[in-house]
């Protein structure tokens, strides 16, 4: 114990040869839930420097938002509490300043901002007063000076029109500029330190290269700090200065950006740089990390991460490990780099290697054929709900998907690409077009042909948590369709089925009798996926499925889709916004803007040889962990405008850098690359 | 939102007619027209004859429903049913089987009960915002949970129990006010109207106070509040500047829409202490059988119903800047 904390003392020593702006030490936050304690934040310590960005990065339940609220003294009480430790901003210990003093604190000299923008403004009041609120709060300005300062602050964080904002409420702004708002009432006290607890996380990637470039040109500007709470590896790489890892309660690893990015030390650190899905990766299966982050409310002997750990051996269950410092300030805690016990660690190198994929070449037929699919949604006004015009949702979608392929479809949030789902599912009537499945003509069906039909395309959706019944036991989620579709033969045979499709997606049969809300994130997506798979459809549609689970979560779900795609020649039509899934996982790709596919061809065509300008901003506003000197990134101006009055011309040419007189008159036609590659831009016309 | 509101007054047309078909074949599956006629006449030695002629003058001569043999008009008009009904929407009640004419009794019953409605409503809505808001703002701590213990024991408590209660009381003990009873004279109604007021403050204390704190609540854990908090606001401006505002979104739905109801007053109250309102008159021309007043309150209480809920709808406007009526 005595050799540990001598380390931690050394190891502090090292990181402040400069004053530190906040220094946090032994931070604990506990939780009580029902009889038992929550460790949520079990004995963090760290240190900020001015001005620098310090990205504290881990996976959901780690307590990294539990120490960013503890640091506002915001702990929602009186479940949670902080039990121990200092947190000194500036020298003064926040944690021991009575609660009036702190309120003079928050938004004075540490600001924060939230992951969603989208609830955290007032909605009933006008974006102007809510920041007029702080600055008349803290900077003693009232009436003229106040608001002269608010549109100030309007314009310093990117907001067209500041006078016309003033008066606006929070709707009517996008999630964007909600951000920005957020950003602009962090700004107003003029903080020293700004914590952003997932800042970019609710945004499209071309949103968020926008917030994250005003967070740098801000920091710049006014020399604050930034605390960066995240869980994607890609902004830490983009953003941070020095990092610090998050593992159940307590920081695992800490380094300086270009030692973590090059050489990770902790073998948690290594998972999550290996569970990112990339091109690189398509041969393999994606790295996973075993089980699931152990309840917080145990006292742990060993470290907290050897359950799962693939590096494990008897003394990381027997004693807690030490902070080890290396030459570059890197700090790790483990015991493989702990010089008295690195000997002793087994060689498991073999054992971890990624598993290589047989890649399946089968070309056979198209199993999907959407042709010239159209969804549009009446606008009505007036006494008698007259139509005045049409969202254009989805306007002349043309698609192909072969047997035992993956079409991704990909856009911003906003775009269509649900609703091109919902269409080819039949959920919402197409108003023209077509959508062939195996031959049969899905659109022209009779409702009870359909039902019949709905057999060989299932779906699965984004959020695994809203999309079962929580009053209906597993085993009768996954049985219902069977029972709607008849298939599975009798009752007996249908639960040897159910077992057997536990154990295809993960499962022990047990989970049977268990109801949804027993069971994690990823979990739930592999019953969604059972669920899928029990009338054995030809096509699953995937909308979203990965984007509300962790990265280690993500990186096992697509290996089962992958897995199954594989053994049972599944055909996916995957919509996601994530382009590094779409990478390790997509054959084909089609890119859609405002209704429209912009671009389509295969994975290699299109991530390799972007040709629509939209294309190629997305890809490049995707921050990537390997830094790449040649990367240019595109900024694209403004955000997607609304479906209701789409820009006449080419949808994308008010926010294009290549737009020309030709592109504000008419819409491109698709132009023919290759074989496959097809894109719809007047740049390609000659 | 002006074509909003027209089409909700169209829709409120076949809710009327609804709600007065279902009025008129209630009543008359307890009572034939025969049995009304004995009832006014009074019970012993009443001749078919004059029944009769009672039901003639009254217009209850006719078939119900369905006339085989219409004198006048076809089949539908020329029944009970549809000559009374066509009246009511033109807000002509007709008179009672008393021979009183019921718009005359309503304009002048509508006094008292405003009287007592008014008060209580305004009384009872402020306070129990104010307790609300004391006890979420001690959340979580002994004030708020002997508040809502409070609150469930005077909610666990009939009202006839404090109605009884306070009379025995305030009345019968101190001699304070006048047991029941009522005055147009405006100083004796003050003393005659005090203990009811009172009475209804104290008997919906409980469970209003309870819902609002429950909605404050759940405002209180929603993300924006945490924005205030952590722009440095003190909690006495993040509860009255940001939680208040937006709770009263969902207070409105429940209290906008009982606003006109307050004509109809108070059944209990005002049979209690002898009120001559339009509640006791509800209450006697039930116990009495008298048809006319009765569909004639039930119209009027459907009718301010309505009218009620789409207050409702335009106060949603008016405090959410996010609602825009009959707009998609």
């Amino acid at each position: 114990m005595i050799a540990t904390k001598q380390t931690q003392n050394k190891h502090k020593a090292k990181i402040d040869h400069q004053a530190p702006l906040l220094e946090v030490n032994n931070l604990k936050t506990w939780f009580d839930s029902r009889d038992q304690i929550v460790r949520a934040v079990d004995g963090v310590n760290f240190s900020i420097k001015k001005g620098e960005t310090f990205a504290l990065l881990g996976e959901s339940g780690c307590g990294k938002s539990m120490t960013s609220l503890s640091l506002m003294r915001l702990v929602p009480e009186p479940a949670g509490r902080i039990v121990s430790g200092s947190v000194k901003l500036n020298g003064v210990d926040l944690l021991q300043l009575t609660e009036l003093k702190m309120q003079k604190m928050r938004g004075n000299h540490i600001a924060m901002i939230f992951q969603e923008p989208m609830t955290s403004l007032n909605p009933v009041l006008t974006i102007g007063k809510q920041i007029e609120e702080t600055v008349t709060r803290h900077k003693k300005m009232g009436g003229y000076s106040a608001k002269k300062r608010v549109l100030e602050l309007l314009d310093a964080v990117g907001i067209p029109d500041p006078k016309q904002r003033y008066d606006e409420y929070p709707h009517q702004l996008s999630g964007g500029m909600k951000q920005r708002v957020m950003i602009a009432i962090a700004l107003a006290g003029e903080p020293a330190l700004l914590v952003a607890d997932e800042p970019t996380t609710a945004l499209d990637v071309t949103i968020q290269l926008q917030v994250l470039e005003l967070l740098r040109k801000l920091q710049n500007d006014t020399g604050m700090a930034i605390l960066l709470i995240t869980h994607d590896l890609g902004v830490v790489a983009e953003m941070a200065d020095r990092v610090a890892v998050m593992y159940a309660g307590q920081i695992v690893e800490h380094a300086d950006r270009q030692s973590f990015f090059s050489n990770p030390q902790h073998p948690y650190s290594k998972k999550l740089f290996d569970s990112v899905p990339a091109m690189a990766k398509r041969e393999h299966s994606l790295a996973v990390i075993r089980g699931s982050v152990p309840a917080l409310s145990q006292q742990f002997k060993g470290c907290r991460f050897e359950p799962r750990c693939d590096y494990a051996w008897d003394i990381c269950r027997c004693q807690v490990p030490a902070w080890q410092l290396l030459d570059d300030g890197q700090g790790v805690l483990c015991h493989l780099l702990d010089p008295r016990y690195a000997s002793q660690a087994p060689d498991v190198k073999k054992q971890i290697a990624p598993v290589i994929r047989k890649q399946s070449a089968n070309h056979a037929g198209a199993l999907l054929q959407v042709d010239g699919l159209k969804v549009h949604f009446p606008v009505t006004k007036g006494l008698f709900k007259r139509t005045v015009g049409f969202v254009k949702a989805v306007d002349d979608v043309s698609l192909v998907i072969p047997k035992g392929k993956t079409l991704a479809l990909v856009g911003e949030s906003g775009c269509g690409k649900t609703t091109v789902g919902k269409g080819i599912l039949q959920l919402v009537k197409p108003t023209a077009g077509c959508v062939v499945l195996d031959g049969a003509q899905l659109n022209r069906l009779k409702h009870r042909e359909m039902r019949a039909k709905r057999r060989d395309v299932q779906v699965i959706f984004q959020d695994p948590f809203s999309s079962m019944n929580p009053r209906m036991m597993i085993a009768d989620i996954i049985e219902e369709g069977m029972l709607a579709q008849r298939v599975g033969g009798d009752a007996r045979q249908r639960q040897q089925r159910i077992d057997q499709l536990l154990g295809q997606v993960g499962l022990a049969p047990e989970a049977k009798t268990r109801y949804p809300h027993e069971f994690s994130g990823g979990q739930r997506q592999r019953i969604c996926i059972a669920r899928a798979l029990a009338v054995e459809p030809k096509l699953i549609i995937c909308d979203e499925p990965t984007s509300a689970l962790d990265v280690s979560v993500q990186a096992q779900i697509l290996n089962l889709l992958k897995d199954l795609q594989d053994s049972l020649g599944l055909a996916y039509l995957f919509i996601t916004h994530n382009l590094s899934v779409v990478e390790y996982l997509a054959h084909e790709i089609a890119v859609m803007y405002l209704g429209r596919i912009v671009e389509q061809g295969t994975v290699e065509e299109v991530i390799h040889n972007p040709l629509h300008p939209y294309t190629k901003a997305l890809l490049s506003a995707v921050p990537t962990i390997v830094p790449d000197a040649d990367r240019q990134v595109i900024r694209l101006r403004g955000e997607m405008p609304s479906a209701t009055q789409p820009p006449i011309g080419c949808h994308f040419n008010p926010r294009c850098a290549n737009a020309r007189q030709i592109c504000r008159n008419g819409y491109p036609e698709a132009l023919k690359i290759s074989d496959n590659h097809r894109v719809r831009c007047f740049l390609y016309k000659e | 939102m002006l074509a909003y509101i027209i089409r909700r007054v169209i829709y409120a047309i076949p809710i009327l007619i609804g709600v007065n078909l279902i009025t008129f074949a209630l009543f008359f599956v307890v009572n034939k027209p025969d049995d009304m006629a004995r009832m006014q006449l009074g019970f012993k030695h009443v001749q078919q004859a004059d029944i009769d002629k009672w039901k003639q003058a009254h217009g209850y001569d006719k078939p119900l429903f369905y006339n085989r043999a219409p004198t006048e008009g076809n089949a539908f008009t020329d029944t009970v049913f549809f000559v009374k009904s066509v009246r009511l929407f033109a807000f002509d009640f007709g008179n009672a089987d008393d021979g009183r004419n019921i718009t005359q009794d309503i304009s002048e019953r509508m006094w008292p009960s405003l009287a007592i409605a008014i008060p209580v409503f305004i009384v009872s809505l402020l306070l129990n915002i104010t307790f609300a808001l004391i006890i979420a703002f001690f959340r979580a701590s002994y004030v708020d949970y002997m508040g809502v213990v409070t609150c469930v024991i005077l909610m666990s408590i009939s009202s006839l129990f404090y109605i009884i209660g306070g009379q025995y009381l305030i009345s019968k003990l101190l001699h304070l006010v006048p047991i029941s009873g009522y005055s147009a004279d405006l100083d004796t109604a003050t003393k005659f109207l005090i203990l009811p007021v009172i009475i209804g403050i104290v008997g919906g204390i409980g469970a209003g106070t309870r819902w609002y704190r429950t909605i404050f609540l759940e405002e209180i854990s929603k993300d924006y509040v945490r924005t205030a908090r952590a722009k440095g606001l003190s909690e006495r401006l993040v509860l009255f500047r940001h939680v208040l505002k937006n709770a009263l979104v969902p207070i409105l739905t429940g209290v906008v829409a009982v606003i006109p109801l307050l004509f109809m007053g108070s059944l209990i109250l005002e049979s209690f202490f002898g009120i001559p309102g339009l509640g006791s008159y509800t209450i006697d021309a039930i116990r009495s059988q008298d048809f006319a007043i009765v569909r004639a309150m039930v119209f009027l209480g459907s009718v301010l119903y309505i009218i009620g809920l789409i207050l409702t709808d335009i106060s949603y406007t008016m405090v959410d800047p996010r609602i825009r009526l009959g707009v998609r």
